[in-house]
């Protein structure tokens, strides 16, 4: 069975990549999710606010001390081998690129221009074969406009793709007033690939202590339908690849986002719920699943159910809300 | 070959230890001021595997005392190495046993001593000779530098030296003045030291040295017999060391061209009047005799480079032949000796060499002794030309001393203040600044740019002040066309620049400002109206001299740019816009290069914020017209306000100004006994934001005043009553209690005394629950409530303290008891202040403390002010500070003096007992202390025998009276961190814990050696990055608490505030109960861990829950019980170390530098921590057998020679 796919330029044994995550931290968990058949697979994000607020935390927790009392110049050891810049970052990448044969792609998640831009071009030296950009502004500011959260996004894409020749893939949040469009104008600013959509931590209150705190959820296949909404939406349409992330969890979930349009799907929670060799049976399901409905490649059905292609493009729009609401109303027979 | 070194732009200490490091195998080392940095350079050259000349890397080992490291290098010596050390002061005295060795034994080896004074009456970190003339009498040759040059170049001639010699070295130059001073000198690279270093004397070294293969003995004990005449056996190296040390510096001069020789004299050929002097006061005596001598007087210097073996006929052959009189200048003092150490050899020399025939002056000349330079006194020109001027009368004193005012014994010159001799050519500089705004790291940067950019010599020198928070620098800054020789401080600057508008409130900045000087002030004023702004004091001396004033807000330009509160850079580059030394153009790109380079490490986006600061700063510097007379009716407030004391009016408060040096003898106790309290005079208001109370959100739970590292938050109750007269701010509450209905509560700040750390905020556990952002405290600006507050805390204090017979203690009512510990210098935030508050508050009254130097004994007793004080009848703690190494034994001295005491006063009682009253004399005996309310009987009881003794005649009865205070419960503390606990006194400390005496140890554990400046200490934690254990320390941290239970006997807590408050107060009262020793074992958040002090309790959370901190208390008396003896307090550990570990700086250092190795380290330390946690988790199961007369009998193994 011919699962290849071509990934942001990259050729890709299968469709099957690891999505942003700690599942690649460890060198030995990086390469079990290689021999269990990841095609690619995406480090960690690096924060851009994780970056830039340690850079100074340390400088000035450490330079503020120094020079200022008689007995003591300095605090620490000279900062001639610790680096307070993304070291240990591209270190592990480096390492990671040493212990995997299939791509390694290095994520950065930030948004406003900065230090953080640094930072592309070395985890290009470091040998990452592609980067992945996840822009996510929280526009909480009222006196920022939609159209300003594009601008600045388009010229972090713009900046980073100047500065590597590796690809850029952009992943993205489904919160933009016209996704569509959003979507073409990354595109023509060079982005190679579309990464739909990221999931993130998402503040939760602790109604005993009075304080809002991080809290992380895993996935669930209710929210593939918005990515294979968008997939489809875009597919055929961009010059950029696509990949879904969030709500792939069996074979089913992979040939749809396929169908959809979808060049790479993008595995996270389910790996992290079921472990590395979840990759294998997926694999082997969705290749149990082609041989019995007669497809000899993944190219095959690509983009088949997009909506340019799709027997029933409405479905697709505004039609769909208003049935599928009507529906369930009649389902719970409250009508 | 003059000339040809490459030009380096360095402070002494640097200079040295590059030079020690290429040329030595091993160095061991210990931290001690003002040489740390030698070592510390060293062990850093080597952990980034940079050779020696031989191509192998030196092995650096930090040793647990200077003992230690002198007896590591003995061997090392031994066993064939070239090694070499690093030491001053009191580190220096405790290798002089192994010194004697070393030098008994003819081995080759050179250490060098940045020479600083010894503690006497107090202790001091800054320079003199005291240290290395206690070391004149060990066999070592000393050789003297007085630049940093010289120690470069000096540093290499004694390593050449004493392979020639076999005699060992101890090379020295001035502890600050050289060692800290950074001055453009002519490296020595790897070939000059080949060249002078001779491999064949290093092979005859190693080939003299221990081996099995070629076996020899060494430090036999020998008899009436030999040892005499063996000790006279290596005179003859001794006689041709000065040959050779000159040969030695002959051939250094044929390679650099500069030229040295054992004394060295500079003046007029034909001097009448010559000083004698050592070290870089030389340098000043020099140029003010150039001086003297363009205006016709015939006057000279001779300085004395090799000071053992003293050469005679060296000396008398360097002297003019028309010397008549002669000033030999010590820079240390011998009381009791006929002069001192300099002056009576010189004295003996001239008689040698009269007798010996071999001097060459035309007539007996006439020697005087003074004295310079204590302490890093400052001696400059003006008081060089009063020795020569000394010198010149008819009859000069004999003794005198220079740089003081001496009222007591009238010995000291006068000195005309105003002299200066400085050439114009020479630009002067001064900076005023904070030392958390990066002044000093801006103006070392600065050197470099101009000393490299514009190739003229440079020289920077900076004084820092005694606190650790809000300290104050001033820089002072050279630079000229010639070598710059002036170790002194500026006297008139061209330009003047102070970097914290708040200085001008206290400080005369304008001080040393030239006529017509530029004057940069950093000012949250616009040019419009700052001169308003100005202090009449400032405005009279810009106007009076003329002085050109530029101001900057350098403050909003730096929190734009993203930089907090560090304005360095925007200083800095303000001040070349306006100096001129470089075009604006090229001074901006080579600030730009320089941040590059010190922070590019830093990160992209450190770099990216400084340039920005750069890039504004001139656009916001603009020239202010300056009035022709001055408007402002404000004058500069006094240092203290008006119902200080007499002392801190007369005293205190001249040291508070910076005008110490103004101070005559008869200012000072001649015995180093200082009144305590005086903190609270030195009102220093450094908070721009102070903690704001809400009692309708209040708790009233006290936490806020428990973790104020500077009891500058407090808490009080007291009848409502006492409401009345309070000040219109002042804010109130009832207080929640079911026993004292009716009782007010208040939590107050002291406005000015708080440093704005902002724990008491982090630890609130109050919320509003409609907006529980707001909580019971909040920060809130300082200056618009300063008043208000300032008023409330007056008041505040006047309230009676609380009645101490009437609490049960637990957390929140030991934060109702007075501190005694206040307004401490410790950095804002402290971890270690806290701790000492509360043992204040508990025993404070009846408290002796004997405080190991270090932190604890820097913020606890360095002048001017000391934190310590009393409670309304007088009493507090009494402190008293004598050693690093020796605390255990110094505070065991106390508890046996008190025992002693309490002896004496019990046998005496009884044997009085019939005049006394046998029921005052049993209540006294059997008086139960074990609570205020006993204890305060027994105080009445006190007080009634001495007023029954008042009639008794008879020397019984008076010797009573002087030792009935002994008959109330003393509690004995003995207080440091973890380098005197776990490293240099845990000697003592073991010794006395193996004792039954009733003493309680608080170790402020910081787990590195935080005064120093984060040395790795054997309390650093494994996976931390400590200097010495860069790459993060490999072995876990020392588990003194479980070396202190195995005795059985000793009382023993792991604590944290942070993590369990009431567990902290538990332990201090066990600890004050249990009769035998006790050891509490404080976690200590430190400004060394790298992260923001404000997240101090957060983080000692996270220390007890990862199990890297477990708290628990080790109580022997449970044993007594058939309980065991250990209480856990923490539970099993719920959070992964790494997560303890991510926070800090210290451990993020090792996973910056090397990931895998952190990741290795990190997993130690989990397995490591949960391992300790199992075993204290057994033990805690574990009740102590008890084993009967029987057992006793019936050891259970007998040893198996037995059988």
């Amino acid at each position: 069975m011919d699962l290849s796919t071509r990934y942001l330029g990259l050729a890709l044994e299968s469709p099957f990549v690891v999505g942003a995550s700690p599942l690649a931290d460890e060198l030995d968990d990086a390469k079990r999710l290689e021999d269990a058949g990841a095609s690619a697979i995406v480090m960690r994000s690096l924060f851009e606010e994780q970056i830039v607020r340690e850079q100074i935390a340390a400088f000035l927790h450490t330079e503020m001390h120094g020079e200022s009392f008689a007995e003591a110049m300095t605090y620490f050891p000279s900062p001639t081998r610790f680096v307070f810049g993304p070291e240990e970052y591209l270190d592990h990448l480096r390492r990671l690129k040493e212990t995997v044969r299939i791509p390694v792609i290095a994520s950065l998640n930030g948004t406003s221009p900065g230090g953080w831009l640094d930072y592309p071009p070395l985890m290009e030296k470091m040998g990452a074969d592609a980067l992945e950009l996840n822009l996510y502004p929280l526009a909480l500011d009222p006196e920022v406009s939609g159209a300003a959260v594009e601008e600045a996004s388009l010229q972090a894409v713009r900046e980073v793709r100047r500065a590597v020749r590796i690809p850029v893939a952009v992943k993205l949040s489904p919160f933009y007033s016209c996704l569509a469009n959003f979507a073409q104008r990354l595109d023509t600013e060079g982005a190679d690939g579309l990464v739909l959509f990221n999931r993130f931590y998402q503040p939760d209150i602790d109604i005993e202590n009075l304080q809002v705190r991080e809290s992380l959820q895993l996935s669930s296949p209710s929210e593939l339908p918005l990515r294979l909404r968008w997939v489809a939406a875009l597919a055929g349409r961009l010059k950029a690849s696509l990949a879904v992330t969030g709500g792939v969890h069996n074979a089913a979930d992979v040939v749809k986002s396929v169908m959809a349009g979808a060049d790479a799907v993008q595995l996270v929670s389910v790996l992290l719920r079921h472990g590395a060799a979840r990759l294998k049976g997926l694999r082997a399901e969705l290749e149990q699943w082609m041989a019995e409905h007669e497809w000899t490649s993944l190219r095959e059905m690509k983009g088949n159910m997009s909506l340019l292609r799709c027997p029933d493009p409405a479905v697709y729009e505004r039609a769909n809300y208003m049935l599928i609401l009507q529906g369930w109303r009649g389902e719970t027979g409250a009508r | 070959m003059s000339g040809t070194g490459r030009r380096w732009i360095t402070d002494g200490n640097e200079a040295v230890a590059s030079v020690a490091h290429r040329t030595s195998e091993v160095i061991a080392i210990y931290p001690i001021t003002p040489s740390s940095a030698m070592g510390e350079l060293a062990d850093s050259w080597s952990s980034q595997a940079r050779p020696n000349v031989w191509g192998s890397v030196p092995q650096v080992i930090e040793m647990q005392s200077e003992g230690g490291a002198a007896g590591a290098v003995h061997g090392a010596l031994q066993a064939g190495a070239l090694a070499t050390t690093f030491t001053s002061s009191q580190g220096l005295l405790l290798m002089i046993p192994n010194m004697y060795k070393i030098a008994g034994e003819l081995t080759p080896f050179c250490m060098h001593v940045a020479a600083r004074a010894l503690a006497t009456h107090a202790l001091s970190i800054f320079g003199d000779h005291s240290d290395v003339m206690a070391c004149r009498q060990t066999g070592f040759a000393m050789l003297a530098s007085a630049s940093v040059q010289e120690a470069h170049d000096l540093a290499c001639i004694a390593h050449a030296a004493t392979l020639r010699c076999r005699v060992p070295f101890l090379h020295f130059f001035d502890g600050f003045r050289t060692s800290h001073e950074i001055a453009t000198i002519e490296a020595l690279d790897d070939d000059d030291l080949r060249f002078m270093v001779d491999e064949d004397l290093v092979r005859a070294h190693r080939g003299r040295a221990l081996t099995p293969d070629r076996p020899v003995v060494r430090g036999t004990a020998q008899n009436p017999d030999t040892f005499f005449q063996a000790r006279e056996a290596s005179n003859p190296f001794h006689l041709a060391t000065p040959g050779t040390v000159q040969e030695t510096m002959d051939r250094f001069a044929t390679r650099t061209g500069r030229r040295y020789r054992l004394f060295d004299y500079a003046g007029h050929r034909e001097a009448e009047r010559v000083v004698v002097i050592m070290g870089s006061g030389a340098e000043t005596a020099e140029e003010t005799a150039r001086w003297l001598i363009d205006r016709g007087e015939k006057v000279g210097v001779l300085r004395v480079r090799l000071y053992r073996p003293f050469s005679v006929a060296d000396f008398v052959s360097a002297l003019p032949p028309t010397t008549r009189r002669i000033a030999v200048l010590d820079r240390t003092k011998e009381p009791g000796a006929v002069g001192d150490p300099l002056y009576l050899d010189v004295v003996a020399a001239l008689a040698e060499a009269r007798a010996a025939g071999i001097s060459r002056l035309a007539a007996e000349p006439v020697v005087v002794a003074g004295r310079y330079g204590l302490s890093s006194k400052e001696f400059d020109p003006a008081m060089a030309r009063a020795v020569f001027e000394e010198l010149a009368r008819e009859a000069p004193r004999p003794h005198f001393t220079v740089g003081i005012v001496d009222d007591v014994t009238g010995m000291s010159l006068a000195v005309e203040a105003d002299f200066d001799i400085e050439p114009p050519e020479v630009t002067r500089a001064v900076f005023y600044g904070l030392g958390s705004d990066g002044t000093v790291g801006a103006n070392k940067n600065s050197i470099k740019i101009i000393g490299e950019e514009t190739g003229q010599h440079a020289q920077g020198y900076f004084v820092y002040d005694s606190k650790k928070a809000g300290a104050t620098t001033v820089s002072h800054l050279r630079f000229g066309p010639r070598p710059i020789r002036a170790p002194y401080l500026v006297k008139r600057a061209g330009f003047v620049a102070c970097h914290q508008f708040e200085f001008l409130q206290r400080t005369d900045v304008l001080e040393r400002a030239a006529p017509g000087a530029v004057f940069l002030l950093n000012a949250p004023h616009g040019p419009g109206e700052v001169w308003d702004r100005l202090p009449r004091e400032v405005q009279e001396t810009i106007v009076a001299r003329g002085l050109r004033l530029h101001v900057i807000d350098a403050a909003s330009v730096a929190r734009a740019a993203g930089m907090a509160g560090r304005i360095n850079t925007v200083m800095q580059t303000c001040f070349f816009a306006l100096s001129g030394v470089l075009s604006r153009e090229e001074a901006v790109a080579k600030i730009k290069e320089a941040i590059e380079k010190s922070y590019g490490k830093r990160g992209g986006e450190v770099v990216r914020r400084n340039f920005a600061a750069v890039d504004e700063a001139v656009a916001h510097l603009h020239e202010v017209p300056v009035p022709a007379a001055a408007t402002a009716a404000r004058r500069r407030p006094p240092a203290v306000s008006g119902s200080a004391p007499d002392f801190v009016k007369r005293v205190t408060a001249v040291i508070m100004a910076g005008n110490g040096d103004l101070l005559p003898v008869s200012a000072f106790p001649p015995d180093g006994t200082w009144p305590v309290g005086t903190a609270q005079w030195e009102k220093r208001n450094l908070a721009a934001e102070i903690p704001a109370w809400d009692p309708k959100v209040c708790i009233q739970c006290n936490q806020c005043a428990l973790v104020c590292p500077h009891a500058a938050i407090r808490a009080k109750v007291y009848p409502s009553d006492l409401l009345a007269g309070a000040p219109a701010g002042f804010l109130a509450d009832d207080f929640k209690s079911n026993e004292m209905k009716g009782w007010k509560y208040t939590i107050q700040v002291a406005p000015e005394d708080c440093t704005g750390c902002t724990l008491c905020v982090q630890v609130c556990p109050a919320k509003d629950k409609t907006n529980p952002r707001h909580k019971a405290i909040d920060m809130a600006p300082q200056r618009p409530r300063l008043e208000a507050e300032r008023e409330s805390y007056a008041f505040f204090l006047g309230l009676p303290e609380a009645d101490r017979t009437q609490m049960r203690i637990d957390l929140k009512s030991s934060q109702l008891l007075q501190p005694l510990f206040e307004y401490s210098g410790a950095c804002a935030g402290c971890g270690e202040t806290p701790y000492v508050k509360l043992l204040t508050q508990l025993f404070g009254d009846r408290a002796l403390i004997a405080n190991a130097t270090g932190c604890s004994s820097i913020y606890g007793g360095n002048l001017p002010t000391t934190p310590y004080t009393t409670n309304p009848e007088g009493r507090g703690p009494a402190w008293a500070n004598s050693l690093f190494e020796d605390n255990a034994e110094f505070g065991l001295g106390f508890r046996l003096a008190v025992d002693a005491q309490r002896e004496q006063a019990t046998h005496l009682l009884r044997a009085m007992a019939d005049q006394v009253g046998e029921r005052l004399v049993s209540g006294l005996l059997e008086a139960d202390q074990a609570s205020e309310a006993g204890l305060v009987e027994q105080r009445v009881r006190v007080r009634e025998l001495k007023q029954r003794l008042a009639p008794v005649p008879g020397a019984v009865a008076r010797r009573l009276e002087s030792v009935a205070d002994a008959l109330v419960k003393k509690s004995v503390w003995l207080v440091g961190g973890d380098g005197w606990a776990y490293d240099i006194g845990f000697g003592g400390l073991d010794h006395v814990l193996s004792g039954r005496r009733d003493v309680n140890v608080l170790v402020l554990d910081t787990e590195v050696y935080s005064n120093t400046g984060g040395q790795q200490s054997k309390a650093t934690p494994l996976g931390a990055s400590a200097k010495f254990a860069e790459a993060g320390k490999e072995t876990p941290k020392k588990d003194l608490g479980m070396l202190a239970m195995s005795y059985g006997h000793v009382y023993v807590a792991k604590i944290a505030f942070g993590a369990r408050m009431n567990q902290t107060v538990q332990a201090f009262q066990e600890a004050d109960a249990h009769p035998g020793p006790s050891l509490i074992i404080a976690y200590s958040h430190c400004i060394a861990h790298g992260y923001d002090m404000a997240l101090g309790v957060e983080q000692q959370k996270r220390a007890a829950q990862s199990g890297v901190w477990p708290l628990y208390r080790f109580d022997p008396r449970r044993s007594a019980k058939g309980e065991p003896p250990l209480r856990l307090d923490s539970p099993p550990p719920s959070l992964d170390v790494v997560d303890y570990m991510r926070n800090e700086g210290r451990f993020r250092m090792v996973e910056k530098a090397n990931p895998e190795r952190f990741k290795t380290l990190a997993r130690a330390a989990q397995r490591e921590a949960r391992q300790r946690y199992a075993v204290y988790q057994q033990l805690a199961g574990i009740t102590i057998p008890r084993i009967g007369d029987e057992g006793d009998a019936a050891p259970a193994a007998r040893p198996s020679t037995e059988r």
